[in-house]
């Protein structure tokens, strides 16, 4: 059929089976938002470019489809990067659309022209820039099988203001050859013979599961897993929901903040079957002291995860779902008890640790607790939320004292650790599960990086709950700056005179606060029982530390476990 | 060690950014590169010659550049019989008492001359890149004005083409 460019992306969009896009528009998408006009095409409109990027990934970490945002070319699109850069590093599906000035314009400095290309060609999975109107929907076609398969990952596509008014026969494909792109599925059964082999052969087994379990969406596979073979089991920030937090197995996160007995097992382990994990630094502590007893697995769909910060003494790659279906026949085909029975010690020495040092903090009579105000709403919710964070200590709480038991509940910018991620992210998840409680933690810090985002909130009368930790410092700088810096607070405290009750009050959403541990139990209940978009302003001990807290270049069992 | 990869690509825009992009962010330890158009209109091999400690770190390497969606293949031509040249134009001092010296180093080298005037030489030469090193070394005596050098491509012997390896 003959239409404009511009149609052709909405046509192409609906036939991804994309519902609602995120963005911004500017004068470089005019004709695509006209044509989105016309078409009634389902948009939120966010108050920064970056709020829809965060929108958009917290929309497809929530609902795992893809999600989609819309900038407009040069600071439009410059705004998103901090988004897609989230989204890249916890391999979260989406699909980025940038204006671009006209065919003719580019490379000339021309007004609002931005290399976005070139800018986004390391945090993306990849990425185009579209000059010729017939290579349109093969571009979108591919961006959205790229995005959402394998292991996922944000494309960027970049289009020139030209291309959206020009008519061409417009055709979606069916099908697509990306010769150089082949994600896997199934992996090498070898392989998990092999593994099966070394868990029959292990002493101290410790299951290690990463946010690759959501993604691939196993957490039933990884939670028959876990019950078939009796080991314990720990996990990333990004893994947190794949198993119960209240799951006898389960010692909780590891890491720099991680529980006592989830880092001790990790030390004392002598096999450790990651799945789904990367590795990445602030789990591992110093690298080469990380897991010293252990034989490492290492479970992964991308190869090149695979010994790029851990050693792998085997691998298996493939999708998880597979992966772990397979685990557990061959695990099925053993003796019932010939796993379970070898661990018996193991286990009684992992839930000694769990029990003789679990996460604690000290109350205060006058001052509320961060980590109650966690518990209180983990409490209320009993886990069937969205829970959305920021990034900082609060986010740290959150991870620690809220009770994940469902997969997918949890967003969290947990690689990139992006201040101001978790409004717009609650928004996106919200739009995603209309029917789902969303619940946002933020601090008074990142609350401030996307406030403008209460708007898009308020406007559309999405019923987040969001309860700013409100500490009136940079907790987590502080903390170190507490720690390591000589109590030294160059520029952490930001007592500033902002009233976040009234500031959310003027976009439109409704505030309360707290100041006292006593009005903590009403506000909570309140905040649930007010419709519509509800901002607490909580405000909590300036000094509390996240504890425990494996210093910088130490190994995992130095923990600072008391401030 | 050194390895050289044959990293076979689409020919299409964009394809050397992500490579060079991928090779500087994740601090590869590159020593040459070359592209070129191939027997194929829509393939573009390139050669990478990469300094790698041990064969975890080639494995993130070659990983890595599997990962790049326009990248179709990757083979490693230092564990295949194989041959391996570089072109280098050499432009040196000249002078009717040195000419004849130059002449006759360019013959040792199996080099060739492909210009003279009253002042220099250029001089080409195709090989290892070691042999490059070697004629270099040898002409700084007369002295060098400026040296351009392709970057390795490498072949393997026999029937098989990278591609189907």
């Amino acid at each position: 059929m003959k239409i404009i460019g511009a149609q052709a992306v909405i046509e192409s969009l609906k036939n991804e089976g994309v519902e609602v896009v995120f963005g911004y528009p500017g004068g470089k998408v005019l004709t695509l938002y006209d044509e989105l006009y016309q078409a009634d095409f389902h948009h939120i409109l966010t108050r920064h470019e970056q709020g829809a990027a965060h929108a958009a990934d917290g929309y497809a970490r929530a609902t795992g489809k893809v999600g989609v945002c819309i900038a407009t070319s040069g600071p439009g699109a410059t705004n998103l990067v901090t988004g897609i850069a989230t989204a890249y590093m916890d391999s979260v599906p989406l699909v980025a659309i940038a204006g671009q000035v006209e065919v003719p314009l580019i490379g000339r400095d021309s007004f609002q022209e931005s290399d976005i290309r070139g800018i986004t060609t390391p945090i993306t999975k990849h990425n185009y820039l579209v000059k010729k109107i017939e290579e349109l929907p093969t571009v979108i076609k591919e961006a959205f099988y790229i995005a959402s398969t394998g292991r996922p990952g944000p494309v960027v596509i970049e289009i020139a203001k030209d291309l959206f008014g020009e008519v061409f026969d417009y055709q979606y494909p069916e099908a697509i050859t990306l010769r150089g792109y082949e994600p896997v599925f199934a992996g090498n059964e070898e392989a998990i013979s092999k593994v099966v082999e070394e868990l029959k052969q292990a002493k101290r087994p410790l299951v290690f599961v990463g946010g690759g379990v959501h993604i691939a969406d196993a957490a039933e596979e990884i939670r028959e897993f876990l019950k078939l073979t009796g080991f314990p089991v720990i996990s990333t920030l990004m893994g947190l929901g794949a198993v119960p937090g209240n799951f006898e197995q389960n010692l909780g996160m590891a890491g720099m903040h991680g529980t006592y007995a989830a880092n001790m097992a990790t030390t004392e382990c002598d096999l450790l079957l990651g799945i789904g994990v990367r590795f990445n630094d602030r789990v591992t502590g110093l690298l080469e002291k990380f897991a010293p007893a252990a034989k490492v697995i290492h479970c992964d769909i991308d190869p090149a995860e695979i010994n790029k910060n851990v050693r792998a003494d085997l691998r298996v790659v493939g999708d998880l779902r597979w992966t772990l279906a397979q685990l557990c026949k061959m695990v099925k085909e053993l003796e019932q008890t010939e796993l379970t029975e070898r661990v018996t010690d193991w286990n009684k020495t992992v839930q000694n640790w769990k029990t003789e040092k679990p996460l604690t903090y000290e109350q205060r009579p006058r001052q509320i607790m961060p980590q109650a105000v966690v518990e209180k709403v983990s409490q209320i919710t009993q886990g069937d939320a969205i829970v959305v964070t920021d990034v900082g200590q609060h986010q740290m709480w959150v991870a620690q004292y809220y009770n994940f038991t469902h997969k997918r509940s949890l967003l969290t910018s947990g690689g990139l650790g992006t201040m101001g991620y978790g409004l717009p992210a609650a928004i996106g998840a919200q739009i995603g599960l209309p029917d789902k409680t969303v619940v946002l933690f933020s601090g008074d810090g990142g609350m401030m990086m996307n406030c403008q985002e209460l708007a898009t909130a308020a406007e559309l009368n999405l019923p987040i709950k969001m309860f700013v930790i409100n500490n009136m410092v940079l907790g987590m700088v502080a903390q170190w700056q507490r720690m390591f810096y000589g109590e030294r607070y160059s520029h952490s405290s930001i007592k500033g005179k902002t009233d976040f009750v009234k500031l959310a009050e003027a976009m439109g959403v409704t505030g309360f606060r707290a100041t006292k541990p006593e009005e903590i139990d009403e506000v909570i209940a309140k905040a649930f029982n007010t419709p519509g978009p509800v901002l607490v302003d909580i405000w909590v001990a300036e000094d509390e530390n996240v504890l425990p807290m494996v210093p910088g270049g130490a190994t995992l069992d130095q923990m600072v476990l008391e401030g | 060690m050194k390895h050289t990869l044959a990293v076979l690509v689409e020919n299409r825009p964009g394809v050397l950014t992500h490579i060079s992009g991928l090779i500087s962010r994740r601090a590869f330890n590159i020593e040459s590169i070359a592209a070129s158009l191939t027997e194929e209109s829509d393939t573009t091999r390139i050669t990478i010659d990469v300094e790698a400690d041990d064969e975890l770190e080639l494995e993130q390497v070659v990983n890595q550049l599997s990962k790049l969606i326009n990248v179709i293949k990757i083979i490693n031509l230092t564990a295949v019989d194989s041959i391996h040249r570089e072109l280098a134009m050499i432009k040196v001092k000249a002078n009717p008492h040195t000419r004849s010296d130059i002449v006759d180093i360019v013959d040792i080298f199996r080099a060739k001359i492909v210009d003279v005037n009253r002042q220099t030489m250029v001089i080409e030469l195709t090989g290892e890149p070691s042999k490059i090193d070697a004629l270099c070394e040898v002409l700084i005596d007369y002295g060098i004005i400026e040296i351009v050098r392709t970057g390795k491509i490498a072949l393997s012997r026999g029937p098989v083409p990278a591609k189907d390896m």
